[in-house]
């Protein structure tokens, strides 16, 4: 029943086109970014190699921008300049200026002050001095600088896939999501080699005697623009709507796949990721993007979700799963966790989501406030009679059921909670449960049944008519291969939907996915 | 001509220096003396515009040199130092080359100078193409010294010029300096903190303290005629063998002998000093003795050390009565 598992190099060529596109997009990125940081940073660092009063502050600020993480970086841009190239390559630039700035500095500044001394007393020029003394001089230093910058691009240029730049970052995330470890490497492996040849080559430039290489010196900001010239910018929309994926909607025969083959849908697509997905479609970046159906930022952005008139998204109703063990090892906790069974359906999910997506109210606050209002809130009991260990994947709704759980089983039961959440993704979550990290977390059938148990395609369309059908294939699989049982559902179903802009949606009559590609083929 | 009018410069709070004048005459060597911190080096730079005066004018041949860009004075200024500043990723021939080509020489005129110079200096003449760091100390400071005389310069300034060599390179250097042609047109003011060179070198010396011109002289005139009780004490230490150095065998020659005989080639000349001519008469065995001529008389005298010995003391007697 299982598909036969693919061995990584067959992937790779399978996927040689796509795999050469995101290799080329990355070097491009990294060259890009690079070679502006360089025009950036040179100057800043002769600037205050020259004026000693400014190295504090500047340094200062470059550290700071340095210390951003990557992804929130990513994050600020969007509403300066968009999704795409752009904010990607600034981004990086950011990253690559700090060791550009101070390798510079520190090798102007770390010169013998008598050769400078010795320079001007011969009567050269101020730029006559920077150019055949000073910066020949701490050429060394400065290359470090650039390698140790080309260094850090190349990994951060991974993340550009969040932002729909493209990269080897698409098959790393869209592998993790998909749970396809040789995506994951048919992404990872690249970029850790690009990482080390780019590395190697510049040590070997470092190396190299200046002193022969007058004449073709010229030649290495040339280079370093040609392989930028690599990275072609996505071009231009040749449909007028623009569609944003996540890179796991992207590989999914129940995501984009699934709309090419059965719909025959063409949108102009790029692959982004889910943290700024809704953002970039509010901020009418992009007009259709593949959210959840019970995400609140549904409610936040004024997003309207297309119907899946000919039905490809399957169901995913939320249960918690758990450890065989653990249920035996903890007497009592299936019938708390079944506390919630049935409980939360779709609108009653969303609003909970656009609380704290949109009102940023804290997942606990807004689990309390819930609990209360059904009537089963009860106070903690503080007992000491083993821990029980939550996880959650790394969002919103899974925090907010997480904290659920966490207050019914410390009103109902003596056990102690340890909450493991923001495990990054299905495949992450997943083997922190196998391998006992966590006792349980709430999953969707719909991802059981695609990400995790993977069975034949003809299967999956009889069965993923029906939602019953679904949790009861999911629930007797997971028993029999991982001993991992299925609660009962707790009510709402987070599938896989296309939403645009409500306001679009009405402007331009377009209701279900068919209406969508009817739209497009004619526009 | 270089002419220091009541210059004077302040580093914040410090007054580096203080009101100073003086002047160098064409073909003059003033040697700067003091100890660290007097101002002598400060005052140096003033005269390239490495440091701009703060008060007071400085004027070449007449014309005060803040009237054109500070790198068109310079180029016509020859600049030694004590670490050399040879770039360290020029070859020798590019090192010696660097104000050539700020001047916009040919490359035959280029490299016929550096040869002249190669050869001058005693270099090895496959040096051409190594890297300053492939030197001697030694070697390394003649390149300084070529680098700077290479544009035939009217005035070299030199920062404490043999400062970081040994005591053997640096005295062997000192003495081919003082017998190069190349040298003895120019007009040459040193920074030094070592009195026995100061002595060697100087026409005249300027001894600074504090920033100001404790006395302005010759050799002679320090050693004798000491205006203040600091300028006395400066030189004591090393009183004997100073005036071993600037006392001639002119000075003595009336203190010497009567044994007048025919001059002859080998005669060294009256202006030896008295410390040269002792070197000359210990080296020449158990019966030292010598001659010596007098350049306008024709009369030379042999003598051996004793001799040499009794007229120098007769001489100082005489000087402390004066």
């Amino acid at each position: 029943m299982i598909e036969q598992q693919q061995t990584l190099w067959s992937f790779m060529t399978e996927q040689s086109d796509k795999l050469l596109t995101q290799t080329l997009q990355h070097l491009g990125l990294t060259f890009v970014s690079l070679l502006l940081a360089i025009v950036v940073g040179l100057p800043l660092g002769i600037l205050i190699a020259r004026r000693r009063k400014l190295a504090g502050s500047v340094l200062g600020i470059a550290g700071i921008l340095q210390t951003i993480p990557s992804i929130a970086l990513l994050g600020f841009m969007i509403p300066l300049l968009g999704i795409g190239a752009k904010p990607a390559i600034v981004a990086l630039l950011i990253y690559a200026l700090l060791p550009i700035i101070r390798n510079t500095y520190t090798g102007i500044v770390g010169i013998d002050r008598h050769i400078i001394e010795a320079a001007n007393a011969l009567g050269m020029s101020r730029t006559q001095v920077l150019l055949q003394v000073e910066l020949p001089l701490a050429l060394p230093v400065i290359l470090a600088g650039i390698r140790t910058a080309t260094v850090i691009n190349v990994g951060v240029a991974t993340l550009a896939s969040f932002i729909a730049a493209g990269g080897l970052g698409e098959f790393i995330f869209g592998g993790i999501s998909l749970n396809n470890s040789n995506m994951i490497l048919a992404g990872a492996i690249p970029a850790a080699l690009l990482a080390v040849i780019l590395d190697l080559l510049l040590s070997g430039i470092q190396k190299l005697d200046f002193r022969k290489l007058r004449k073709i010196r010229f030649l290495f900001p040339l280079f370093i623009l040609l392989v930028g010239g690599f990275y072609m910018i996505p071009a231009t929309s040749d449909t007028s709507l623009r569609a944003g994926f996540t890179p796991e909607f992207m590989g999914r025969m129940d995501g984009d796949l699934g709309l090419r083959s059965i719909y025959g849908l063409k949108i102009h697509t790029t692959v982004i990721s889910d943290a700024v997905m809704y953002k970039a479609a509010y901020e009418k970046e992009l007009d259709v993007i593949s959210g959840y159906s019970t995400d609140g930022r549904l409610k936040a952005f004024g997003l309207t979700i297309l119907k899946d008139d000919k039905g490809i998204f399957p169901p995913y109703y939320a249960a918690p799963i758990v450890r065989q063990a653990s249920l035996e090892k903890f007497p009592g906790l299936k019938a708390v966790l079944n506390l919630l069974a049935g409980k939360i359906n779709d609108s009653v999910m969303t609003d909970l989501n656009y609380r704290t997506d949109y009102l940023k109210q804290t997942p606990e606050r807004v689990a309390k406030d819930f609990l209360i209002s059904k009537g089963l809130y009860k106070s903690p009991r503080n007992g000491h009679a083993g821990t029980i260990r939550i996880g959650s994947k790394i969002f919103g709704e899974q925090y907010i059921l997480a904290e659920m759980y966490r207050m019914l089983i410390k009103g109902n039961t003596d056990y102690e909670v340890a909450t493991k959440t923001g495990l990054g993704g299905t495949k992450i979550c997943f083997d922190a449960l196998r391998n006992d990290q966590i006792d349980f977390y709430p999953e969707y059938t719909g991802t059981g049944l695609l990400v995790l148990l993977q069975p034949d395609p003809e299967l999956v369309k009889s069965i993923t008519r029906d939602k019953d059908r679904t949790y009861e294939y999911v629930k007797r699989a997971f028993q029999k291969k991982y001993q991992i049982q299925w609660l009962t559902p707790i009510g709402f179903n987070n599938s896989y939907a296309l939403m645009m802009r409500a306001k679009q949606s009405k402007v331009l009559n377009v209701t279900t996915i068919t209406a969508l590609k009817n739209y497009i083929d004619h526009n | 001509m270089i002419t220091l009018a009541e210059v004077s410069k302040n580093f914040g709070n410090t007054r580096a220096v203080n009101n100073i004048s003086f002047t160098v005459a064409d073909g003059e060597t003033l040697v700067l003396l003091g100890t660290s911190g007097c101002g002598k080096t400060t005052t140096l730079k003033m005269i390239n515009r490495l440091i701009e005066p703060d008060a007071g004018t400085i004027s070449i041949n007449g014309q005060q040199i803040n009237r054109d860009k500070p790198e068109l004075l310079r180029r016509k200024i020859g600049y030694v130092m004590q670490n050399t500043g040879l770039f360290p990723h020029y070859t020798v021939a590019e090192n010696i080359a660097v104000v050539p080509k700020l001047l916009k020489w040919d490359k035959e005129k280029t490299l016929g100078r550096t040869l002249e110079l190669i050869e001058k200096f005693r270099l090895p003449k496959d040096c051409m193409e190594l890297l300053p760091h492939q030197l001697s100390g030694g070697q390394q400071q003649r390149v300084g010294l070529a680098r700077a005389l290479v544009a035939d310069p009217d005035i070299v300034l030199m920062d404490e010029p043999f400062g970081a060599l040994d005591n053997v390179t640096r005295s062997g250097i000192q003495s081919e300096f003082k017998a190069l042609e190349e040298l003895k047109r120019k007009t040459i003011v040193m920074v030094t903190h070592d009195v026995q060179e100061a002595f060697e070198l100087a026409d005249r010396i300027c001894l600074m303290d504090h920033g100001k011109i404790v006395q302005i002289g010759t050799p002679k005139d320090l050693l004798y005629k000491p205006v203040s009780e600091f300028a006395r004490k400066f030189l004591d230490s090393q009183r004997l063998a100073l005036e071993f150095k600037v006392i001639t065998i002119k000075d003595i020659w009336e203190f010497l002998p009567l044994k007048l005989i025919k001059s002859e080639e080998r005669a060294l000349s009256s202006s030896t000093d008295v410390w040269s001519a002792m070197e000359r008469l210990s080296s020449a065995g158990d019966y030292p003795v010598e001659l010596f001529s007098d350049l306008e008389t024709k009369q030379a005298k042999r003598i051996n050390f004793q001799e040499l010995s009794t007229a120098f003391h007769f001489y100082k007697q005489r000087a402390k009565y004066d």
